[in-house]
């Protein structure tokens, strides 16, 4: 790759006598070297910066393949399965020291981190005002010889003058965003230009974004929380969870009005897990959401996630039912375990006699059974009884809603179980979060600055020779060098374009 | 035609395109090298046909059971990007994608030697190990309008790491020159660990019939073979594998020789690895480290939690860095960049596939 950035930064063309004595004054710096200084170009220097993301690389593997925060069981019994039984809890002992058990927050790991942001500040703060210098350098035109030496080159004689080609040239150059300035010689001028000349500190913008996410992280770690809170259906609370028994109070009340797994059609894969959830302020309703996996509901800076569900132990729930007549509007009905409902415009009643979560049916004997304990597939069954006499007796299903259609035309809908699930959710605050979004958009376009923007010198060079203008076009880029290549050919064409155009007139 | 037929013809495309790309690297014929482009695009468009034809059925499967959702949110949750097999395919469109965007913007035309084989074996790979094409139904850690960003990114960086770690490889053999230093070395085992871990994932295909690559990887992953229940097959697979190695070892300067008569120059291949990574780091910061962080505060609330994905993702983008610092800042050259750029792609393999399989976390839908 000939495009070096740092050697195109220390030697550009056009070096200037001062940039010179620039480098004179660093190298009689360097006599007088203080054990500050040896610090500093220790903590700026590019071997401090390679060592400490290797380090860092490194080491997080061990957090990855070791489970962190978790039981010792579960890591004694894999250390058992690598080291043996006999040696696995002095193993587990030694790695607990080490940290290794949380070693993302880790003293050692910490300090890595700490150390490679030092590294970052004071290796910008080093080269930030050489680069300045240079990016803030103007540029100069070029000797013959050096234009020349161009890796890209473009020429072209037409029959002009050369200030009506100067013109043009500036003109067709403008058009290219190119500004350009003018050095004028005997029988011959250069104009040139540059595009992009900032693009050399996409890298500073990018190390300052990577800054700006570690200040985001230590401000979400030292002012946020991230806790937890199980509501029952129905159920509200003024606290969040962090840890074991750890409280922390949210100044307001949430509730929980009903949890719901919805499945896809004919599947037990789940589509939706939703809550719905209220915010009670001052004694007034403030807010009602139905939250979801990829949309939590936030309020006061505190976010609630769903993030998992469960069935209360040994509770009654109330079964919600529509029951409509034939014809008429649905009613809902709110029965507890061996309750009786009656059908509107029958002689027809119904008696709550069995529930299950999961109903399912043997594929070979047709016996129905439960199949789990968890609420995928939940049926209630009903004894019906006209005038006194047991009649019929069904399983109707909450996602099958056809197994509640009774033969006399009227309905029964199996709504909801209400008041044995939970919602799971995650608590948080993050006052950082703000930071790291800052910090993402600048990073975007520090990169993008630094891989996909180029920086862009033009030369052209217009002499007169026995009444023709001889133009010598020719350029440098960081990067993309056949962009510059066509912006060439288009500053040439559309020049030489306009000349024609002008000696016809 | 169904989306599966456009998706034979891609395949069979990319092979005959493989074919013609290595004729045109040995005999230099440019009228071989534009029918190689012609083929590969052909496979390309054919590949994009059959993506968005099974779209559109993941779309009117989506529609049927969220009849109430609005057109762009259906367009989105119902990208083909969900499991295993999606995303493998769509590794092979990015890799392809990349190559062509390399092809015309740098004229590099010899890269598709490389490339195409790549997009070939893991055709071929998915067709022969069965791998389940349902259309399966979006979970709901999935239903995010980040999904489709977040995947499209990191697979496009994952594919331009791709073409670097073919460069890169390729480079490590044109520099080395003798059996007994360490680039070498290293060269030699990661293209034997590569090819001994394809051959026993193929034994345990063939030993298991039936099985969809979800299981088989995830339950008989080298069952077969390294990490059979009896230790006599899994002696000899280590003995076979250490054997494989060593005659890598042993012959592979053979290697040497043949890339040299396709008048590859080494200092191309350096600067093929450099800019796919110039590519793809950027590509795979922004969609991998940066969307992924944004969604994950979204569904998790917290951009980051040291969950094994994240980290490997970072561990990627670490190496990353440190190739791009020490090529540009530290000025190293040649073998040692060159073994970055390697040890660079063994961490994405890993991130992408290495973390679903062998450690637990959040993010375990992307095996299934």
């Amino acid at each position: 790759m000939k495009d070096k950035k740092e050697s195109e930064d220390i030697k550009p063309e056009n070096a200037s006598p001062q940039s010179s004595s620039a480098s004179e004054a660093v190298s009689e710096d360097k006599k007088k070297t203080t054990i500050i200084d040896a610090i500093w170009n220790f903590l700026a220097s590019v071997k401090l910066a390679i060592w400490t993301i290797a380090a860092i690389a490194l080491t997080s593997i061990i957090g990855t393949i070791i489970q962190q925060d978790t039981e010792p069981a579960n890591n004694i019994k894999f250390l058992a399965k690598l080291f043996g039984d006999g040696a696995a809890p002095t193993v587990y002992n030694i790695f607990l020291k080490l940290g290794f058990m949380n070693m993302y927050q880790s003293w050692w790991f910490v300090s890595l981190l700490i150390l490679l942001c030092i590294n970052l500040t004071v290796c910008s703060i080093d080269r930030f005002p050489k680069t300045w210098k240079l990016v803030k350098l103007p540029l100069r035109p070029m000797q013959d010889n050096a234009l020349r030496a161009l890796p890209i080159k473009k020429e072209m004689t037409v029959k002009s003058s050369l200030s009506v080609v100067k013109d043009e040239i500036s003109n067709s150059m403008s058009s290219l965003r190119y500004k350009a300035f003018t050095s004028s010689g005997d029988n011959h001028l250069q104009l040139y230009s540059e595009k992009g000349r900032y693009t050399r500190l996409g890298f500073y913008v990018v190390h300052v974004s990577l800054l700006l996410i570690f200040i985001g992280a230590i401000v979400g770690a030292r002012f946020g929380f991230r806790g937890f809170l199980n509501l029952p259906e129905g159920a509200f609370s003024d606290v969040a969870f962090i840890g074991e028994g750890k409280k922390i109070p949210l100044d307001f009340i949430v509730k929980c009005n009903w949890y719901n797994t919805e499945y896809y059609v004919e599947s037990d894969t789940p589509q939706k897990f939703q809550s719905e959830l209220v915010i009670i302020d001052g004694g007034r309703e403030v807010m009602k959401k139905v939250i979801e996996v990829n949309s939590p509901l936030t309020y006061k800076g505190i976010t609630f996630y769903q993030s998992s569900y469960g069935m209360l132990p040994n509770s009654a729930g109330e079964f919600v039912l529509k029951v409509a007549g034939r014809g008429s509007e649905g009613k809902i009905s709110r029965l507890r375990f061996g309750d009786t409902f009656e059908i509107p415009g029958t002689n027809t009643k119904g008696t709550i006699i069995d529930f299950s979560p999961a109903l399912g049916r043997d594929p070979q004997t047709g016996k129905l059974f439960t199949y789990a304990d968890t609420m995928i597939n939940p049926a209630v069954a009903v004894q019906f009884n006209e005038n006194g006499k047991d009649t019929l007796k069904g399983w109707i299903l909450k996602r099958y809603p056809q197994t509640g259609n009774m033969p006399d035309g009227s309905k029964i809908e199996f709504l909801d179980y209400w008041g044995v699930e939970y919602t799971g959710l995650q608590v948080s605050r993050d006052p950082g979060v703000g930071l790291i979004y800052l910090a993402s958009i600048i990073m975007a376009a520090g990169l993008y600055m630094t891989f996909f923007m180029s920086h862009k010198k033009v030369w052209v060079k217009i002499s007169e020779e026995k009444g023709a203008v001889r133009i010598i076009a020719g350029g440098s880029a960081s990067k993309n060098k056949l962009s510059l290549e066509r912006d060439l050919d288009k500053i040439l064409a559309k020049a030489s374009h306009s000349i024609e155009g002008r000696s016809k007139k | 035609m169904t989306s599966a037929s456009f998706f034979d013809i891609s395949g069979l495309a990319y092979l005959l395109a493989m074919v013609v790309y290595i004729f045109y690297l040995a005999l230099r014929k440019n009228t071989l090298g534009i029918i190689a482009t012609t083929v590969t695009i052909f496979g390309f468009v054919s590949q994009s046909i059959a993506f968005i034809m099974r779209w559109a059925d993941s779309y009117y499967l989506w529609t049927g059971s969220s009849p109430e959702s609005q057109f762009l949110t259906s367009l989105l949750r119902s990208a083909p990007l969900r499991n295993l097999y999606e995303s493998l395919v769509f590794f092979v469109w990015c890799l392809i994608l990349i190559h062509l965007i390399i092809e015309f913007r740098y004229k590099i035309r010899t890269l598709g030697a490389f490339i195409t084989p790549v997009a070939a074996l893991t055709l071929a790979f998915i067709d022969l190990s069965g791998t389940s094409k349902e259309i399966q139904p979006l979970i709901p850690a999935l239903q995010s309008n980040w999904l489709l960003f977040h995947v499209l990114f990191s697979f496009l960086g994952y594919s331009a790491f791709g073409v670097s770690f073919g460069a890169g490889v390729a480079h490590l053999v044109m520099l080395t020159e003798t059996k007994d230093e360490k680039p070498y070395i290293f060269w030699s085992i990661v293209v034997g660990v590569f090819l001994i871990i394809l051959v026993a994932m193929g034994i345990d295909y063939l030993s298991i019939a039936g099985a969809s690559t979800e299981e088989l990887i995830k339950n008989h992953f080298l069952k077969s073979t390294f990490r059979s229940s009896s230790d006599g097959v899994a002696a000899v697979s280590y003995i076979a594998g250490i054997i494989a190695i060593y005659l890598i070892w042993r012959y592979g300067l053979g290697l040497k020789k043949i890339l040299c008569s396709f008048s590859i120059s080494a200092d191309m291949l350096d600067e093929i690895t450099y800019k796919s990574i110039a590519i793809g780091f950027p590509l795979f910061s922004l969609g991998g480290l940066i969307f992924g962080a944004i969604w994950a505060n979204q569904a998790w609330g917290k951009y980051w939690g040291w969950d094994p994905k994240e980290t490997w993702s970072l561990i990627t983008w670490l190496v990353y860095a440190l190739y791009l610092h020490a090529r540009f800042m530290a000025g190293w050259r040649g073998k040692k960049v060159a073994i970055l750029a390697v040890v660079g792609f063994v961490t994405v393999i890993f991130t992408y596939l290495g973390v679903n399989l062998l450690l637990s976390g959040l993010h375990s839908y992307g095996s299934g």
